[in-house]
């Protein structure tokens, strides 16, 4: 006796492929829905922007008049920003994670860390702005300089990498350290010729695209009270500063004031566009330079 | 007999053992690696139950059994590679050249210079044929670009393996076939100057050709190394090694040289494996 009755089959066979239809169409349009949202976004921005973006608003200072308002300030201070965020979360958080991976045994302990870690990657960034606050600009008395903004967006995107920097660290295969411990070398060397160079390449591309993070978070900063109005550009990282995104966020709520504060934001947000489109470049390119073949 | 004694005076409680058992050795051996009374355990599975087992110099010991007998085990306790598992514990001891390896206070990364190892999967590293040769040599802190050449050099000629890429050594290790890869990790062995090589299931993942290979490279290699080679292609064993241990859930059941082994096995359970009644 068969148990599948070819007569069934063959009558069903209709309504399963229109559901296989349905489906493969109801997939499409949620692929849809988010591509035409930032197309429309897009379009917007660049033809409300474009036009006011020319080398007095890259160049200039920032003024209350929107024909001479320049941005030069808030993109060295985005500059200053990244160059604090950059080697504390590289450190901070490769080293977590080389920790996590390689070093930690694997017992109670390190699980609740781990769980910790990642349920930090998911605290809203305005509570890091809090914390922040609490203790670079208030409790170390930094005031709301460029190396507190730097080192409150570092906490902020450190669950990232150090989640990104793990996961690629667990991606190399075990047998490269297994041949390398047979040779006689000691975990160290390991990690250093073996371990790190072959997980380089994920490590890099989770960092970056933390870094794209950071870049445009503005909640913490608004916390850290980020001014508005800033005429002199920063120098250092010892000096007041704002960003990119700072810069939209004002110039968003103030357009109510001056029409003409819309088009100076959407300006701002494509050479923020840009910037982030050049980091995540670099964040393919350096992935494709340093991919080892096995 | 009392060959074993005489070569080394010393110790005469280790020697004692060596010749307890190992009276069907009639040539006169060298003992490299003496093994005693060793139980290891996973967590609270006891893996290796009581092992006692001399490695011989310059001759190639065969482990076989049958899967989870515990012969990868024990060929990674004679580097200590199989610590890096967690939760195994030891009892016993494992001389090496009259050391206890097993010892705490003893340097894995010294024992591993000497022993080296070929794994069951080819695995070389993702770098260059030159690279993947000269990282033994330069973890141990040798940067002379001429003596590492030469090392190269002699490592890939004592695996047979010079000729096939003596022009592309800056070619990335992937692009060579499987066998040749095996092979190119037994020149990476060759390349710290080991005493022992062991060799966990080398021919496993390869082609009947490159097996071959391999098993001539082996017959070269024990005129100067010492090779305990664990398999579990018993015509293998057969065919490469002058000793073979036969181990059955966890326990030693039977060692002596090949040829006797196979042919007039001492205990009804090897001779039921190795006729195939079993495993």
């Amino acid at each position: 006796m068969k148990y599948i009755d070819a007569e069934k089959v063959k009558n069903k066979m209709g309504t399963r492929l229109i559901l296989n239809n349905i489906l493969k169409s109801v997939f499409l349009l949620a692929t849809l829905f988010g591509l035409i949202v930032l197309a429309v976004l897009i379009i917007r921005v660049l033809t409300e922007g474009i036009s006011y973006i020319d080398l007095n608003f890259l160049t200039g200072k920032l003024s209350t008049n929107p024909d001479r308002a320049g941005i030069m300030g808030a993109i060295l201070g985005t500059l200053w920003l990244m160059a604090v965020v950059v080697p504390v979360t590289m450190f901070l958080g490769i080293g977590t994670a080389i920790y996590n991976e390689l070093y930690a045994s694997k017992g109670r302990f390190q699980q609740i860390i781990q769980t910790n870690i990642a349920n930090l990657a998911g605290v809203p960034s305005i509570v890091y702005g809090i914390l922040g606050m609490t203790i670079f600009v208030r409790a170390l008395d930094f005031g709301n300089i460029v190396l507190a903004g730097g080192l409150t967006m570092s906490l902020l995107i450190l669950p990232i990498v150090i989640v990104s920097s793990q996961e690629a660290i667990r991606a190399v295969p075990q047998h490269f350290s297994e041949a390398s411990y047979g040779l006689g070398a000691t975990k160290w060397q390991t990690v250093k010729n073996i371990i790190l160079p072959a997980a380089l390449p994920g490590i890099l591309t989770g960092t970056i695209l933390a870094l794209s993070r950071a870049i445009g978070e503005t909640a913490p900063l608004v916390v850290l009270g980020i001014p508005a109005l800033l005429l002199p550009f920063p120098g250092g990282i010892f000096d007041k500063f704002t960003v990119l995104p700072m810069q939209i966020y004002y110039w968003t709520i103030d357009s109510s004031l001056v029409d003409e504060y819309a088009y100076l934001a959407s300006a701002t947000i494509i050479v923020l566009l840009v910037m982030l489109f050049l980091l995540n470049s670099v964040a393919i390119i350096i992935r494709n330079k340093f991919q080892q073949r096995y | 007999m009392s060959l074993v004694i005489e070569k080394k005076g010393k110790d005469k409680q280790m020697n004692h053992n060596a010749d307890r058992m190992n009276d069907t050795n009639k040539e006169n051996n060298k003992v490299v690696f003496h093994t005693q009374d060793l139980n290891l355990w996973y967590n609270s599975t006891q893996a290796l139950k009581s092992i006692n087992l001399p490695i011989y110099e310059k001759k190639v010991t065969a482990i076989i059994g049958p899967s989870g007998c515990g012969k990868s085990t024990y060929l990674k306790t004679l580097n200590r590679m199989v610590e890096l598992v967690q939760g195994v514990k030891t009892s016993g001891t494992i001389t090496y050249r009259y050391k206890n390896i097993l010892d705490r206070s003893f340097k894995v990364e010294e024992l591993r210079t000497n022993v080296g190892m070929v794994f069951q999967k080819p695995n070389p590293f993702p770098k260059s044929i030159y690279e993947n040769i000269a990282y033994g040599p330069k973890i141990h802190g040798i940067k002379n670009k001429k003596i590492l050449d030469q090392i190269v050099e002699k490592s890939l000629r004592g695996a047979y393996i010079w000729d096939e890429v003596k022009d592309r050594l800056k070619e990335n290790a992937y692009g060579l076939s499987g066998g040749q890869q095996q092979r190119l990790c037994i020149a990476r062995c060759l390349a710290i100057e080991p005493d022992v090589i062991l060799m966990d299931e080398p021919t496993s993942a390869l082609d009947p050709k490159s097996t071959l290979k391999v098993e001539e490279l082996i017959q070269e290699l024990k005129k100067d190394y010492s090779i305990v080679i664990v398999t579990h292609n018993m015509q293998q064993a057969a065919r490469i090694s002058d000793y073979t241990a036969f181990l059955l859930n966890g326990e030693l059941v039977e060692f002596s040289d090949t040829n006797t082994l196979f042919s007039t096995p001492k205990d009804k359970r090897t001779e039921d494996y190795i006729t195939g009644r079993f495993g």
